[in-house]
């Protein structure tokens, strides 16, 4: 596979998996199950799953930290299995838990992770400012990263991760734990890592994350690829999704509910009705709540509702309407068991 | 995958050897923020054995006039044996198991084999240091140490041979031991590592107790104690140094084989 960037140019995937597999010993089933996807240079590549689903496994064999059984994982045109040094050289790791080197300094933990991977030491000093000015470090650059939250640890070990400018950068549920502000901080410092071409592979359970941050997003489970497309097709691609709620005060012996939601059920588009509860009010009035659910635009239901529901005297209270999320995708291709 | 993939944009040239240097670097820098602790770390226990056997002891009357002279070489052994082994088993278990530090060396553009060499490395060297200071301390807590310059050769071999067999026992523990583990491990295997090497007696007057003599040949670090005091005090009845040397060189390669295995397997799975 190769991707036509804007200046018309092939270049080769940032990353490319085919036909992964891996097989951990004395398992039954295949953690990975052959999979197969490429990202292309620049790219903000979302990979969600339950936990158990094979995403970290996928990451460990496209980091060297896991020995794919059989299928190839490529960083930048390099097979990871068989050049790991040089693929770590293009990589970089953000982990959901910190490990940063607790015994020497943030700006150390910045500085040798370069020395690490050979930046120069003018270089790496003047890139550690830089990344520590950034990402809000710089009072606290001379402390040890022992006492730091979680927030802190993270923007730490993105910035460590820049270091050596890696082409691709791996992050393990990158905004798991954190506060909002420093949530909507990480993010902000992620887009600005897009906007400079460096590749951004995320894992995450956290549907919103996926939806904002990620070009495309792959949804796995049970170590196969489900689905992999932008987050807007997969929503789209999700039919019945939209909902059209509809609160309704009903006189006592006006319709009952169920045969409303039939009525309603007739209207074009609508896919189903669920009445949700009948409110008992001051015991002249029924307040019931309705859901519709539309394989079309819900908000286009509104006035054809209101039409039937006036022909039958009875008065709207409220309407809301429900675009298919990310999660209905998710929950639509790896169900609702909790595992 | 198409033919006209551009020439990826891997960097020019990787050096896994700056790598190696770099991390190695870290582990200097670390220890000498350190210095004091290290110090003591290294250097309490064999002080005090030097001090309880070779002064108290010899000064009330309860030791032979001269047993400091073999106790001496044998404690140079336990220095170097111990050392090298707790400065490898301890962090290593610490940063597999819960720091996790360890990722970022990993995720270095160096093969995982020279990870481990440098933690094998650094080990050995701290070792060495340990096991010198040990020298001006003897001076200082016996008044005088046995010291022999046409020795010193020997001693050296055994002093290098004595710190790599140290750091790979320590990298088999700490590859092989599950965190959860780690105390009881340590306390079973320290204690009677402490006390079967021979270094607070010398191996052939074991005749008199076979069975004992029997378990003290299976620790490796019986070779180091005679090598040095065959060094040191050649008038000590002594195992052959050639011997030792020839025990030890096999033992440092078995563990080492072990060692870089159980890394390997701790690092990738």
């Amino acid at each position: 596979m190769a991707a036509i960037r804007g200046n018309g140019r092939v270049s080769a995937p940032a990353v490319e998996v085919s036909d992964l597999v891996k097989r951990y010993p004395k398992s039954p089933v295949n953690a990975v199950d052959g999979i197969s996807f490429a990202v292309t240079p620049g790219e903000v590549f979302g990979l969600l799953g339950p936990n158990g689903a094979g995403k970290t496994t996928t990451i460990g064999m496209l980091t060297t930290r896991v020995r794919p059984t059989s299928g190839k994982a490529m960083i930048g045109g390099i097979e990871v299995a068989a050049d790991p040094v040089r693929a770590r050289s293009l990589l970089a790791v953000v982990p959901q838990r910190s490990n940063l080197d607790r015994s020497i300094s943030v700006r150390r933990n910045l500085t040798f992770h370069a020395a690490y991977h050979g930046v120069p030491a003018a270089e790496a000093t003047r890139r550690a400012d830089e990344l520590l000015e950034q990402f809000g470090l710089l009072d606290r650059a001379d402390v040890k990263p022992d006492l730091f939250s979680g927030g802190q640890s993270q923007r730490m070990m993105i910035a460590r991760a820049l270091m050596h400018e890696p082409m691709v950068l791996f992050l393990d549920e990158p905004s798991t734990g954190l506060d909002p502000a420093a949530r909507l901080f990480v993010w902000d410092r992620l887009r600005e890592l897009r906007t400079r071409g460096v590749t951004l592979i995320l894992t995450t359970h956290d549907m919103h994350e996926a939806a904002t941050l990620a070009d495309r997003v792959g949804i796995m489970d049970h170590g196969k690829l489900l689905a992999l497309d932008t987050p807007e097709a997969l929503m789209r691609g999700l039919s019945g999704s939209s909902t059209l709620e509809l609160s309704v005060n009903a006189t006592g012996d006006g319709d009952g509910s169920a045969r409303l939601a039939g009525a309603l059920g007739t209207l074009p588009g609508v896919e189903r009705v669920e009445p949700l509860h009948d409110e008992q009010g001051n015991g002249q009035t029924d307040q019931w709540l309705l859901r519709l659910y539309v394989s079309g635009e819900a908000s286009q239901l509104v006035g054809p509702a209101a039409t039937l529901l006036a022909e039958r005297g009875i008065e709207l209270s409220g309407v809301e309407l429900g675009a298919p999320t990310l999660e209905d995708v998710f929950i639509a291709l790896t169900g609702r068991t909790l595992r | 995958m198409s033919a006209a993939v551009a020439a990826a944009p891997a960097p020019a040239h990787v050096s896994q050897a700056r790598a190696f240097t770099a991390v190695l670097r870290r582990d200097v820098y670390v220890t000498g923020k350190e210095l004091p602790v290290f110090l003591a770390q290294v250097i309490l226990q064999p002080l005090f054995l030097l001090f309880v056997f070779g002064k108290v002891l010899g000064s009330l009357g309860y030791t032979q006039h001269g047993y400091s002279d073999l106790l001496f070489p044998g404690l140079l052994a336990l220095t170097t044996v111990i050392t090298g082994m707790q400065t490898l088993a301890f962090p290593l278990v610490v940063e597999f198991g819960w720091t996790k530090e360890i990722e970022d060396r990993l995720l270095a553009p160096m093969s995982t084999a020279l990870v481990a060499a440098e933690k094998v490395l650094f080990a050995s060297l701290r070792a060495m240091i340990a096991t010198s200071i040990m020298i001006p301390v003897g001076i200082i807590v016996l008044g005088s140490i046995p010291w022999r310059w046409s020795g010193v050769p020997l001693l050296v071999l055994a002093l290098v041979l004595g710190s790599l067999l140290g750091a790979g026992l320590g990298l088999v523990m700490g590859t092989l031991v599950v965190p959860q583990r780690i105390n009881i491990v340590f306390s079973l295997v320290f204690t009677p590592l402490l006390f079967t090497g021979c270094s607070q007696y010398p191996w052939p007057s074991l005749s008199r107790l076979p069975w004992f003599q029997v378990v003290t040949a299976c620790n490796p670090m019986t070779y180091v104690s005679e090598a040095m005091r065959a060094a040191l005090v050649p008038s000590v009845p002594h195992i052959a140094p050639w011997v030792c040397i020839v025990v030890l060189v096999g033992s440092v390669s078995a563990l080492m084989v072990v060692g870089v295995r159980g890394f390997y397997r701790r690092a990738i799975d």
